[in-house]
């Protein structure tokens, strides 16, 4: 581990432990965007450009943006957020039980993994190979997954429409 | 000193001051002799932009500007650094202090990141990457969030339906951005911002092979500023600023200091945006003339981005504001379909023998699609001139 892994993932860490730990919606969702931008640091590290860049661009630039733009329009836009009360006792076992289930899960699957074993040359992820793998032997799931967001986008603009019986 | 010294200057004596580094700091000296420059020529090119600008409006207004600092006027921006300095730094009392002083950083932090994939000259860049374009654009959107971290945080409701329009201005735009830049990025086959630069080095009866020669690299660079204006939020898409509205949007609540880092900011995002366009669709640091490719690279790159600035200056003197229904309509009703478009016709053109037939092709399909959807737009709407009752 070398030192600037370390301050990343401290970096990172600190990021998403405030934002669950703040109390105000808006200053969770930003110390939630330092976690991200840690997160695509650390890809940067592991030499995968590609999926750092598009880490930034669609965490920090969309998904973050969203959930303020989601938080303002609802109720927690408000700036002055008073104490909440402890969690139920219920409320703590269910959460507690959660997170430790999903925390088994990855630890179960980091151990098996053959970290450090393999022999063979780091594959280097260019971005011309991700081009390569996802127009060749992608390309199904690729236009799927373009189906189903434009099936979304026009959803979304069907919502928006102005309705016409209200008139 | 030949032509390639003068040309190379500034690589040569980097190359000789890091021989009288430790070998153990070599890196770290690298690059703090590359960024520095960037940290100095970029801010003068904003002291000079500012002049110019106020000196050109104030020429298209029919009036003088500033001209009263040094010779011509041209050290007022000495002045305005020096009063924004020791101004008073007012943080309203009830705003969210961390946020509020975190705001201006973030942005001037993004836009001076945005020049790390920038090749100013030849052997001129930062840092080569291999996803040059991409990060620019990643970079570009942390923008958003500095706006609305002012906006929100000034806890004015000026601030915040100006940060409200703002990033929703961006975000429409960017879309029509990307898909302009994506064009190129298909006809260079590389991601890199240095290797799309050299994919567009030679000359064919002395003129360039830069994609604006191209009718889908034309109608890729006139999309590509049109939407870079709105991404800087200026004039004509100043709306997040309408003084006549919400008086300056989102940064009201700021002063001294860290309103100049706005300023500083915004203008730092528009050379970036102007540069991309420059290596995206005007052949990076290329000379436009083969006769002219003794004149240093970076020389070029320098005199294409003073052009478009002047091109904004012009535009922002020129066109009145737009209201927000056309600033969106205009986005998703005629940018967004002419950019897609624009993918066809450049994929068409990749695939057609190069020839005569290939230019009638390509024109006719940018210049048809963009009639016909300029006309459908037009329909049912009366231009005139507009008559005032009162105000004559």
């Amino acid at each position: 581990m070398t030192l600037v892994f370390l301050i990343l993932a401290a970096l990172t860490i600190a990021g998403t432990a405030a934002a669950m730990g703040l109390r105000n919606p808006i200053h969770c969702i930003l110390a939630l965007t330092v976690g991200l931008v840690g997160l695509a640091t650390l890809y940067l590290e592991l030499g995968a450009q590609f999926v750092g860049f598009t880490q930034v661009l669609v965490y920090v630039g969309a998904v973050a943006i969203l959930a303020v733009f989601a938080i303002m329009m609802t109720q927690g836009g408000k700036m002055d957020v008073e104490r909440r009360p402890l969690p139920k006792m219920s409320a703590l076992l269910a959460g507690g039980s959660v997170a430790g289930a999903v925390f088994a899960v990855f630890a179960w699957a980091i151990l098996a993994a053959p970290l450090g074993q393999s022999t063979s040359a780091q594959p280097a992820a260019s971005v011309a190979e991700i081009g390569q793998a996802l127009m060749h032997k992608f390309v199904l799931p690729l236009e799927i997954m373009a189906l189903l967001l434009t099936a979304a986008l026009i959803g979304a603009v069907i919502l928006a429409m102005p309705q016409e019986r209200d008139k | 000193m030949s032509p390639d010294t003068i040309d190379q200057i500034f690589v040569i004596t980097k190359h000789w001051l890091l021989g009288y580094v430790p070998v153990g700091l070599v890196p770290i000296a690298s690059a703090i002799l590359s960024v520095v420059p960037v940290l100095l020529a970029f801010p003068l090119l904003f002291a000079i932009t500012t002049v110019l600008e106020r000196k050109g409006l104030g020429r298209i207004q029919n009036r003088y500007g500033p001209n009263r600092v040094g010779p011509a006027g041209f050290l007022q921006p000495m002045a305005d650094g020096i009063k924004s300095l020791t101004k008073e730094d007012i943080i309203p009392r009830d705003a969210d202090h961390l946020v509020h002083l975190l705001a201006p950083i973030v942005m001037v932090l993004a836009a001076f990141l945005a020049y790390a994939v920038l090749p100013i000259g030849r052997n001129m860049v930062i840092t080569d990457l291999n996803a040059g374009v991409l990060f620019f654009f990643a970079i570009g959107s942390m923008v958003e969030l500095a706006v609305f971290m002012a906006g929100w945080s000034s806890r004015s409701k000026y601030s915040l339906l100006g940060a409200m329009r703002a990033v929703a201005q961006m975000i429409s735009y960017e879309v029509p951005l990307v898909l302009a830049s994506i064009v190129i990025i298909m006809a260079s086959g590389s991601l890199s911002t240095v290797g799309i630069v050299e994919a567009q080095t030679g000359f064919t009866f002395g003129l360039p092979h830069w994609y604006v020669f191209t009718p889908w690299g034309f109608a890729g660079f006139i999309l590509f500023m049109i939407a870079a204006t709105a991404e800087s939020n200026r004039s004509p898409f100043d709306l997040p600023e309408g003084e006549s509205e919400i008086i300056a949007g989102y940064y009201i609540e700021y002063s001294g200091f860290k309103f100049a880092l706005f300023f500083l900011g915004e203008y730092l995002g528009m050379f970036a945006t102007s540069g991309m366009a420059i290596t995206l669709f005007l052949g990076g640091w290329g000379a436009p003339f083969s006769f002219l490719t003794w004149v240093p690279s970076y020389v070029w790159f320098f005199v294409k981005l003073l052009v478009l600035i002047c091109c904004f200056i012009w535009v922002r003197g020129t066109l009145p504001r737009l209201r927000m229904d056309q600033l969106m309509g205009l986005a998703w009703k005629f940018m967004l379909p002419m950019t897609l478009l624009n993918l066809i016709t450049a994929g068409i053109w990749h695939f057609m023998p190069a020839g005569i037939l290939r230019w009638i092709v390509g024109t006719a399909m940018v210049v048809v699609p963009f009639l016909l959807t300029s006309r459908t737009l037009k329909q049912g709407k009366s231009l005139q001139v507009r008559t005032y009752r009162y105000a004559e």
